[in-house]
């Protein structure tokens, strides 16, 4: 062995255990690296296996062929293949390697006393999150938390988490989408304000990733191998989670083999349903709401020119009758709309209309927010703090933010991007403070569809879940 | 055929002029190939610029340095707009090799209208990377391009390693000392191939330096004009 000075070894092992990654995200001088390397401590796997005539990305799973293509590499002066799926993290090709920690394992932190909330929870969810604790003590492989919109998860969560910290595991919490992390962040630092918390999102500043306790996308989890005991994958049912194969794939890799994985949703998709009937999935379902009030029940509103209206960007006439009727006309309100193109356009009009109207004396601000939208953090923001008086938005809101006491109104609820999930998301936006706990939701459409039906059945057996 | 930048499946659509022949396909679906920009209408004949007049003020600044205006003329593309931005930093940063294949027709296209009288002796001469930035991306996107050409490539030019043209803003780019070197004379005229014209410095180096070398004229074409 050389005189080469190591850096502490449970330093190493912090650093990269349960990380999988390539040579150029291992930022180790060439010596130490193949040091570690002959000791056994970082063990390779080729990034992009083949068997007989399918390959597959060991980084992100990916096994479709168009999404692989061949590249005459500079580096090995060959011609191989390589992943277009994960590139945005960094290329993976062929003639790479992909290494992970087989070196010691680093020990966690024990915490004695993890949790700093001290907030309450109801009986429900007192029950849910008790049956969670269990899962995580008695190892089990997965738990599927089935509650309605707004009664409040991530609380349903910390005791659950301060078990798992206590016994000094490493946990996971993983959502699709990246709004959600930055929401979840300063949430769960207050509630365990002694344990280290790191956001992994694409473009968070701190991508070190070495923490117990991690926030991430499931996104990000493509750059772990065996690393958490507790895994907690939130939304489910949400995009891209549930339309792209790698994500599931990678959640499932980061995993430990003892594992316990739990999965947060308000819409189950057919297959977790299924799986539930068959007593395949356990479960635990939370019908009321944590202020105890029942879902808002939608109401469906034909409208016969909406697709004309809507193609002169004009709100439907149905909509403008509703909005004078409105129970609470202090409300704010939340219009969702199908298309980018059309919440842009449509700004204009509704505002010069609602003006002329002049039966809403109150219209301060009217705005619109999409998901390319640069401002749109902020907006949304201004919509919480109630500075934007009716907000006009894509799909982007349906889920993952609370707002205290809106209306939510949809124009062309039939469109083929308001499936049942996304209705369900939607009508649970309305009535979620204790405050104001109703809300009026209004499904504006040109014949009725499948989903919408069945969103409004699926909403009033939740409420009769609920006991109302 | 599934769409190279949108990975949507694309359906041509059947017409006279593709019914009874073979056609190739486009790699790059409707939707996507409409928002990149194509250079239209007048332009600087130096640069390839958008503007109203015949050479625009960059260009005089550089006919002014005397010196360092060494090239015939520049022929460039697209716009620098989101979209080609977007698949650059893809296809250059990210490594996405295979989207290179997106700019082949154009290239051919584009080759054939401005430089088919220079077919006969003009040499493509992509501009290189440095060892170090090669040995990080592993492939050199202006040998790619030259590659599609239909006229004989050399890599004469070779480059010291140095800092990023794209990190230094105008004026370091256009102080800074000529980072290619060359190993042999040449007496064919040139058509230097690059991604990307922004301030022209880079191009004015190489052609600089071929000239120094024996080359009767140098061209340029670049797939971009930042």
């Amino acid at each position: 062995m050389q005189d080469y000075e190591m850096p502490p070894l449970h330093e190493l092992s912090a650093r990269f255990s349960g990380k999988l990654l390539l040579r150029k995200e291992i930022p180790l001088e060439e010596t130490l690296f193949q040091q570690l390397l002959s000791l056994n401590y970082l063990t390779p796997k080729k990034a992009i296996t083949r068997k007989n005539f399918t390959y597959q990305c060991e980084r992100c799973g990916n096994q479709k062929h168009y999404l692989f293509a061949n590249i005459p590499c500079g580096i090995c002066k060959q011609r191989h293949l390589y992943c277009r799926k994960c590139i945005e993290m960094g290329r993976t090709s062929e003639c790479e390697m992909l290494y992970y920690w087989t070196g010691p394992q680093f020990t966690w932190i024990f915490h004695e006393n993890p949790c700093s909330w001290q907030g309450e929870l109801t009986d429900v969810q007192q029950k849910a999150a008790q049956r969670i604790v269990t899962a995580i003590r008695n190892k089990e492989r997965e738990l599927l938390v089935w509650a309605v919109c707004g009664a409040g998860k991530t609380e349903m969560l910390f005791p659950g988490i301060t078990d798992a910290l206590q016994m000094g595991k490493r946990v996971c919490l993983a959502t699709p989408r990246a709004d959600v992390v930055r929401e979840l962040q300063p949430r769960l630092q207050k509630a365990f304000s002694k344990v280290a918390i790191q956001a992994l999102y694409g473009g968070s500043k701190d991508k070190q990733g070495t923490a117990q306790l991690i926030i991430a996308t499931t996104h990000q989890l493509l750059r772990y191998e065996a690393a958490f005991d507790v895994m907690i994958i939130d939304e489910i049912d949400a995009f891209p989670y549930h339309a792209d194969e790698s994500l599931p794939f990678a959640a499932n890799r980061a995993t430990k083999a003892q594992c316990t994985t739990i999965y947060l949703t308000a819409t189950p998709r057919k297959r977790h349903q299924m799986l539930i009937n068959r007593k395949k999935l356990p479960h635990v379902f939370v019908p009321v709401r944590f202020h105890g009030q029942p879902l808002p029940v939608p109401k469906k509103t034909m409208c016969h020119s909406l697709k004309r209206d809507l193609s002169k960007n004009l709100p439907p006439a149905a909509f403008l009758k509703w909005i004078k009727v409105r129970q609470n006309p202090s409300r704010q309100l939340l219009i969702f709309v199908p298309s980018i193109t059309l919440a842009e356009n449509m700004k204009d009009h509704l505002y010069r209309i609602l003006k002329l109207q002049g039966h809403f004396h109150s219209i301060e601000k009217l705005d619109s927010v999409h998901a390319a939208d640069r401002d749109r953090e902020q907006k949304v923001r201004a919509f919480r703090e109630k500075e934007i008086f009716i907000l006009i938005t894509t799909t982007i809101l349906e889920r993952g933010v609370t707002f205290p006491s809106v209306d939510v109104a949809i124009f062309d609820a039939g469109h083929d991007v308001f499936d049942e999930a996304a209705l369900v998301q939607i009508s649970g936006r309305a009535g979620r403070s204790p405050d104001d706990p109703t809300g009026e939701v209004v499904f504006f459409h040109q014949g009725k569809t499948e989903a919408m039906i069945q969103a409004i059945d699926s909403i009033k057996k939740m409420n009769k879940r609920g006991g109302f | 055929m599934i769409c190279l930048w949108c990975y949507r499946e694309i359906i041509p659509e059947i017409t006279w002029s593709n019914l009874f022949q073979l056609y190739k396909p486009k790699p790059i679906c409707l939707d996507c190939e409409n928002e990149l920009e194509l250079l239209q209408g007048e332009r600087c004949r130096k640069c390839s610029r958008q503007t109203n007049k015949e050479i625009c003020s960059d260009c005089l600044w550089w006919d002014d340095n005397g010196a360092l205006d060494t090239i015939e003329f520049n022929y460039s593309l697209f716009a620098y707009n989101t979209m080609m931005q977007n698949m650059i930093a893809k296809w250059k940063y990210r490594g996405d090799y295979i989207l290179g294949e997106l700019f082949k027709t154009y290239m051919v296209e584009a080759f054939n209208k401005k430089f088919a009288n220079l077919k006969k002796d003009v040499i493509a001469v992509p501009i290189p990377l440095s060892n170090a930035r090669m040995k990080e991306r592993g492939f050199n996107q202006a040998n790619l391009l030259a590659e599609f050409l239909p006229v004989i490539r050399a890599d004469i030019l070779l480059r010291k390693d140095g800092e990023k043209q794209s990190k230094k803003n105008r004026m370091e780019r256009i102080l800074t000392d000529n980072p290619f070197f060359i190993q042999q004379t040449i007496n064919k005229p040139v058509l230097l191939v690059d991604d990307i014209y922004t301030t022209g410095t880079t191009l004015r180096h190489a052609a600089t330096l071929l000239k120094e070398n024996g080359c009767p004229a140098v061209y340029a074409i670049t797939l971009v004009r930042g």
